[in-house]
């Protein structure tokens, strides 16, 4: 998606004055900009606007649950819970660090040692009531495993639904269609991050 | 014996269409100003009842019918219950002087599209369109809520503003005519569009308008409903059906309103070069129907204090500068 739109917020090349005249204030000044404004049909200018903008008819209306307008791909929605690329284990390795983070107290998990000694994640629910959607989870993850998705439209009759671990969790069948996205928001590494990154020398 | 009969069927019959078609003009202008204002600001209005939502008053009717009517504790009941009956009831008495449409033959029977053709015409239909008035006055007045006190303080000062000026206004074209009768002076304006009285009679047409907009409370005067400043003024209490006679009533003043206009000032229903009579007057009808949307559109509110000044100071000696002139012309 082009971002061109979410980038540019600088709309000042767009700006100009508008030449006020200065407020009359003797009578005579109130009445010469009474005759001045009536007869130079200053209220037929707002009429015509009006008119032209019904002619040109240049809807900006978004019929929306018919229609809807992409997000950012930063926008900071439901979670999600992301695999490892070459493996299609579970990314989080159990460290806790988003439980401890959350400022809303709403991240829970149960670990537990697994048959090849390492930390696995039994249990991983979120209490969308109380989170606030801050993104510090996504930022403080090591692993990139928990981060924000798109998913806006989170009315549902139970409380509990997309906030289980099996809901976020990529599910395995759209992760073999290679259809599992990184996530370029908070926290996410940077395009160049390659770049950024310097080599341990082996002289250490 | 028979030929009274034959009146009163025909009477009653006119009353009913005229009430019937009017109601639901009314409903069918709430959806039409709705869509002119929405696409006026480049919205789209209501789209999901029906076809590009033009069952949006069919549902809106049925709302209105169904919800629970409420009358606050603390209002004078009779008064309060009775001040939208005076809204509608006199919106709808103010359409019986009005010939609507040229005279018609059906069945063989010549028809007069007017209830009643009484000689005093124009002076019958803005009075009983000025007792109109009574109806946010007392409605306000007994809602026993700030908000509609102030709508009715603001109806008050608006009716004295803009009816001195709708009187004054209008004795200039009615001198010339030298009748108070819509048809006498429909038929003084026959004979093509040279012949319009708003040719000759140019600022009296603009200040009937004008004084015709403070009259239904439409926008640059609407300040007894003024959403951004009183919540809803004198309607702030109302809900379900007495809410809709407050609403019937405004839309068949601005009919009546458009109606009058028309009559008096465009040549009313005679024939405009090749468009038959009943086709001209519906056409500048809706000229004006429209032009209420699309100043709403447009402008903002007045002040009261505003209000005022533009009547009291402004439109009110233009209006006795214009009879004098319009005197000295004829004499």
């Amino acid at each position: 998606m082009d971002l061109t739109n979410y980038n540019n917020r600088d709309i000042s090349k767009d700006y100009r004055y508008v030449k006020v005249d200065p407020i009359p204030k003797t009578p005579w000044e109130k009445f010469k900009r009474v005759v001045k404004r009536t007869f130079s049909c200053e209220l037929f200018v707002g009429l015509w606007i009006v008119f032209r903008e019904m002619i040109k008819f240049n809807i900006h209306t978004v019929q929306y649950p018919a229609e809807k307008i992409p997000i950012s791909p930063r926008y900071r929605a439901i979670h999600k819970l992301l695999r490892l690329m070459e493996s299609g284990n579970e990314r989080c390795i159990g460290c806790g660090l988003c439980e401890k983070i959350c400022i809303a107290n709403c991240i829970r998990m149960d670990t537990k040692i697994d048959e090849n000694n390492r930390k696995a994640v039994t249990e991983y629910t979120i209490n969308f009531g109380r989170c606030i959607f801050c993104g510090y989870c996504a930022e403080v993850c090591p692993e990139l495993a928990i981060v924000h998705g798109g998913e806006y439209e989170n009315a549902s009759e139970q409380r509990a639904h997309f906030a289980l671990k099996e809901d976020m969790l990529t599910p395995i069948d759209i992760f073999k269609a290679g259809k599992q996205k990184e996530f370029p928001g908070f926290g996410a590494l940077s395009k160049n991050a390659d770049e950024n990154v310097k080599k341990t020398p082996l002289a250490y | 014996m028979c030929a009274t009969t034959g009146f009163i069927i025909e009477t009653v019959i006119k009353l009913l269409v005229i009430l019937l078609v009017f109601s639901a003009l009314a409903g069918f202008a709430t959806y039409i100003e709705r869509k002119v204002l929405a696409f006026m600001q480049r919205r789209l209005g209501p789209m999901n009842v029906g076809p590009y939502g033009i069952l949006q008053v069919l549902a809106d009717g049925i709302k209105l019918f169904s919800k629970e009517d409420i009358v606050p504790q603390n209002s004078v009941k009779p008064i309060f219950k009775i001040a939208p009956v005076i809204a509608a009831a006199s919106a709808f008495t103010a359409m019986a002087a009005i010939p609507f449409l040229p005279e018609f033959t059906i069945f063989g029977h010549t028809i007069q599209p007017i209830v009643a053709d009484i000689n005093v015409g124009v002076l019958y239909v803005l009075g009983v369109m000025a007792v109109g008035m009574y109806a946010p006055l007392l409605s306000g007045m007994a809602s026993s809520n700030k908000w509609s006190l102030l709508g009715a303080a603001r109806t008050v000062i608006q009716f004295l503003s803009f009816e001195v000026v709708t009187g004054l206004s209008i004795i200039a074209p009615l001198m010339m005519v030298g009748s108070l009768s819509l048809i006498d002076i429909n038929d003084y304006q026959a004979g093509g569009m040279q012949n319009w009285l708003i040719w000759s009679q140019p600022v009296a047409f603009i200040l009937f308008l004008l004084s015709g907009y403070a009259e239904t409370n439409r926008t640059p005067f609407d300040l007894l409903e003024h959403e951004a400043e009183i919540v809803s003024g004198y309607a702030t209490e109302y809900s379900g059906m007495r809410w809709g006679l407050f609403f019937i009533g405004e839309y068949a003043n601005m009919f009546t309103v458009a109606f009058l206009v028309s009559i008096i000032f465009l040549g009313g229903y005679n024939p405009w070069g090749f468009i038959p009579g009943g086709v001209a007057i519906l056409l500048k009808v809706a000229f004006f129907i429209f032009l209420f949307l699309w100043v709403r559109a447009a402008w903002p509110h007045v002040r009261p204090d505003q209000l005022m000044w533009l009547f009291w100071k402004v439109l009110m000696p233009v209006a006795v500068v214009n009879i004098l002139i319009t005197g000295l012309l004829l004499m």
